[in-house]
């Protein structure tokens, strides 16, 4: 390539204003719209003075919580200061009333076992002695001082206070040791007691055993078929709550599809009265225009506090809500999409005499249905997500149970549970919605063709 | 339509059209039977979810229908000039101490005897939340989303782990995040802001990534004949293509982050909407019509001032809210 002269690129330059001469505010605008947005982050970062929430927060809780999701602990404790040594669980525990589990061994010298992650981490201990063993070490504490003292190094996983000795075993558990009492905390992966509780007569019985007891078992509570007590005892699982959860996820998902539905149906004829080509009165459109982007802007958590008040707490007020907030959203997209539609068929039809009515009917409802259907949809999707959220507000469904589940700090397993299951119904929802919508917008596509193609 | 046509044709010509409409009649009577059957399963699926949210509720709609006027009615304030006190934070005559009425007690002074009305300040937090979890989104988003755009992607398996990624960040309950980072860096607009912005990735990731798909792809070619890495293509021929569309959709998602994040703050994330919830259960008339006002002020102009900025953006195009 020939280098080239001074006048080629100025008559280069001469030709394309628009890319060498452009005014200021454009050559600099990016540069200021990002010098604003550090500057706002900055404000923010004040704003919410972050530094400090960052100081004061506990990143160290959320692998344990994210544990949580899906494990769950047993917690024996193990009195020494009693004649005889005995295991003593938590009230509730996932073991039910009768724990023995193998894991505990009691031996034959009155000492006892607890095998935490197998041999490999455990703790042996009496009255006098506990031995620690984890990580390749074995290290015993001797308990007859009035405190408890290692014997020997301290390796790095175990902490020796003054009058406890803790030793920390990963995610398998950990071991707390004083002169009167060991405690035991031991992780298992899973969730305890997903089908039957432990006041379950099925509680702690294989699959097999069950499913032979429900076909031909005698009835464990007379009267009752065990098929029934079955399905009785899952559904009122106490620590699972499947039978709530799964009603207030039914309510949640109806929350979403009355509220949408009903919106729809009193959107669909003011959308009319609003379209500016349609609408007999200019006064009325702007009436009915502002109306909606009202019932837009009070938003759906001040309708949902309304009618909460009203209702009471369910999910008939957050259906109320997404109503009322759907008014506006679909009154103005439908009326939008009125607005922008092909004359021509109308015209076709008036010139045949219809009156109104008709006109609308043949007219112009042929050409919308399609786009009124796939707007209406969109908004049932991501409403059966909003639902979860002002649920937490007392408007109904699973949001209220999973904000309560959460609070506690204690319950991640049941939050993970509930988590699953609206995961799933917004899966599903949302492949439905897709599969109607491709098929509308298939019917759309079709007709903009055939028109194309009669020109 | 017979009429010009020729005697020994018009039996066979009006036989096919007898044909055509028959077929048209079955047809469309198959049609309507379809569409009568589809509307008649809605409408029992309608009048079901109605009994059954009816049934659920604490409160039961006909019960509860007479009486809505007078729940209504602790919203009318005594005197309408409190609804501006409230707003402003200026000391009412009617005060007796209670809650109700202590509307100065809110008042963050900044500087001497100025001072920023308590609902003011909690709007704003409500806002800053809303733009800096939108700006968290943004920023993820679109790097996300060149890498899950078919056309774009520097590798298919990455595409599908992005793609998955951003599906569930987008389906997963605001919530449940919101709770989970509420006992890490506790209960606040911190937490809000992480969970709305995590959100806002998937969600804006999407719309994005199907922005991307459909850019022209000449401008790729020719950067990549001249030997552009992934970055530079993307940079230079792909952005400045879907640049005004990202910006569109952004400020959509400010529109409805606004409004998530005043729902975030009911159930403790910090600004208007925890005060909001306590106004209402308690029956603070002056108080909750005051805050009602300024909540529908700003979303109003947050919503027109975005439709305004995307109509210069992209000119009028249709946008679907929600997503």
């Amino acid at each position: 390539m020939t280098a080239m002269t001074a006048d080629e690129i100025s008559a280069i330059e001469e030709r394309f204003p628009q890319v060498f001469r452009r005014p200021a505010y454009k050559r600099f605008g990016p540069l200021f719209l990002l010098l604003g947005t550090v500057l706002y982050l900055v404000y923010a970062m004040w704003f919410f003075t972050l530094p400090q929430v960052l100081r004061d927060s506990h990143w160290e809780r959320l692998p344990l919580f994210l544990s949580q999701w899906v494990s769950y602990d047993l917690q024996p404790e193990f009195r020494l200061d009693q004649p005889e040594i005995t295991p003593k669980y938590p009230r509730f525990s996932a073991l039910g009333d009768n724990p023995n589990p193998d894991w505990v061994i009691k031996g034959p010298d009155g000492t006892y076992t607890v095998a935490i992650d197998g041999p490999a981490k455990s703790v042996t201990f009496d009255k006098t002695q506990a031995t620690i063993v984890a990580n390749g070490q074995t290290v015993p504490v001797a308990l007859t001082s009035g405190k408890p003292v290692v014997t020997g190094p301290v390796p790095d996983w175990i902490t020796a206070h003054d009058d406890e000795v803790v030793a920390k075993m990963g995610f398998a558990g950990e071991v707390r040791v004083t002169v009167d009492r060991v405690k035991v905390r031991k992780r298992f992966l899973g969730w305890a007691n997903f089908v039957f509780d432990t006041r379950s007569p099925f509680f702690g019985k294989s699959a097999g055993d069950v499913a032979s007891l429900i076909i031909s078992g005698p009835e464990l509570k007379p009267g009752t078929s065990n098929l029934a007590l079955a399905g009785d005892n899952i559904w009122n699982n106490a620590q699972w709550q499947h039978g709530d959860v799964w009603t207030k996820l039914l309510q949640t998902i109806v929350m979403a599809f009355l509220g949408t539905l009903l919106g729809g149906i009193v959107a669909f004829p003011l959308a009319f009265f609003a379209a500016r080509n349609i609408t007999p009165s200019g006064i009325l459109s702007q009436v009915l225009k502002r109306f909606f982007d009202f019932m837009r802007s009070v938003d759906m958590l001040i309708w949902a506090l309304f009618f909460t008040r009203a209702f009471g707490p369910g999910p008939l007020a957050g259906s109320a809500a997404i109503f009322f907030t759907e008014i506006g959203t679909l009154g103005k997209t439908y009326s939008e999409a009125l607005e922008n539609i092909d004359d021509k068929p109308r015209e076709g039809v008036v010139s045949t005499g219809a009156n109104g009515l008709l006109v609308q009917r043949y007219g112009v409802i042929p050409e919308v249905i399609p786009v009124f259907i796939s707007q209406t949809l969109y908004q049932w999707e991501s409403n059966t997500r909003g639902a979860t959220i002002i649920g937490a507000v007392g408007a109904g469904g699973i949001g209220l149970k999973l904000w309560e589940a959460m609070r506690t700090n204690s319950n991640w397993a049941n939050v993970f549970y509930m988590v699953l299951l609206t995961l799933l119904v917004v899966f599903i929802f949302d492949n439905i919605s897709n599969f109607l919508r491709r098929r509308l917008s298939r019917t759309i596509h079709d007709y903009n063709r055939i028109q194309a193609e009669q020109g | 339509m017979t009429l010009s046509l020729t005697a020994p044709s018009a039996t066979a010509a009006s036989g096919a059209t007898h044909q055509m409409a028959d077929a048209w009649r079955r047809q469309t009577s198959l049609r309507r039977f379809y569409t009568a059957l589809g509307v008649a399963l809605l409408l029992a699926a309608m009048f079901a979810s109605m009994w059954f949210a009816d049934g659920a509720n604490a409160g039961h709609f006909f019960d509860r229908l007479p009486h809505i006027l007078d729940f209504l009615s602790w919203l009318v304030p005594k005197d309408w000039n409190d609804v501006w006190r409230a707003l402003f934070d200026v000391a009412s005559p009617h005060d007796t101490g209670t809650q109700e009425f202590n509307f100065p007690l809110g008042r963050i002074y900044v500087w001497g005897g100025f001072y920023i009305p308590e609902y003011f300040e909690l709007m704003l937090t409500t806002v800053n939340v809303a733009l800096v979890s939108t700006f968290i989104g943004f920023i993820f988003a679109v790097p996300f989303s060149f890498i899950a755009a078919r056309n774009l992607t520097p590798h298919p398996v990455l595409r599908l782990v992005v793609k998955r990624f951003m599906e569930l960040l987008r389906a997963f309950p605001e919530i449940v995040i919101a709770g989970l980072f509420a006992a890490i860096v506790s209960i606040g607009p911190v937490a809000a802001i992480i969970a709305i912005g995590l959100h806002s990735i998937g969600a804006l990731g999407k719309l994005f990534y199907e922005i991307n798909e459909n850019i022209d792809m000449r401008a790729e070619e020719g950067l990549r004949a001249v030997g552009a890495n992934w970055f530079e293509r993307v940079r230079f021929a792909g952005l400045p293509q879907v640049l005004p569309n990202f910006m569109s959709y952004t400020l959509l998602r400010i529109e409805i982050n606004v409004r998530i994040s005043t729902i975030m703050g009911a159930v403790g994330g910090g600004g208007i909407g925890e005060e909001l919830k306590l106004s209402i259960s308690r029956g603070f008339g002056a108080k909750t019509l005051a805050m009602v006002l300024l909540l529908f002020t700003t979303i109003f102009i947050v919503d027109q001032f975005s439709a305004w900025l995307r109509r210069k953006l992209v000119g009028e195009q249709a946008f679907v809210m929600g997503a």
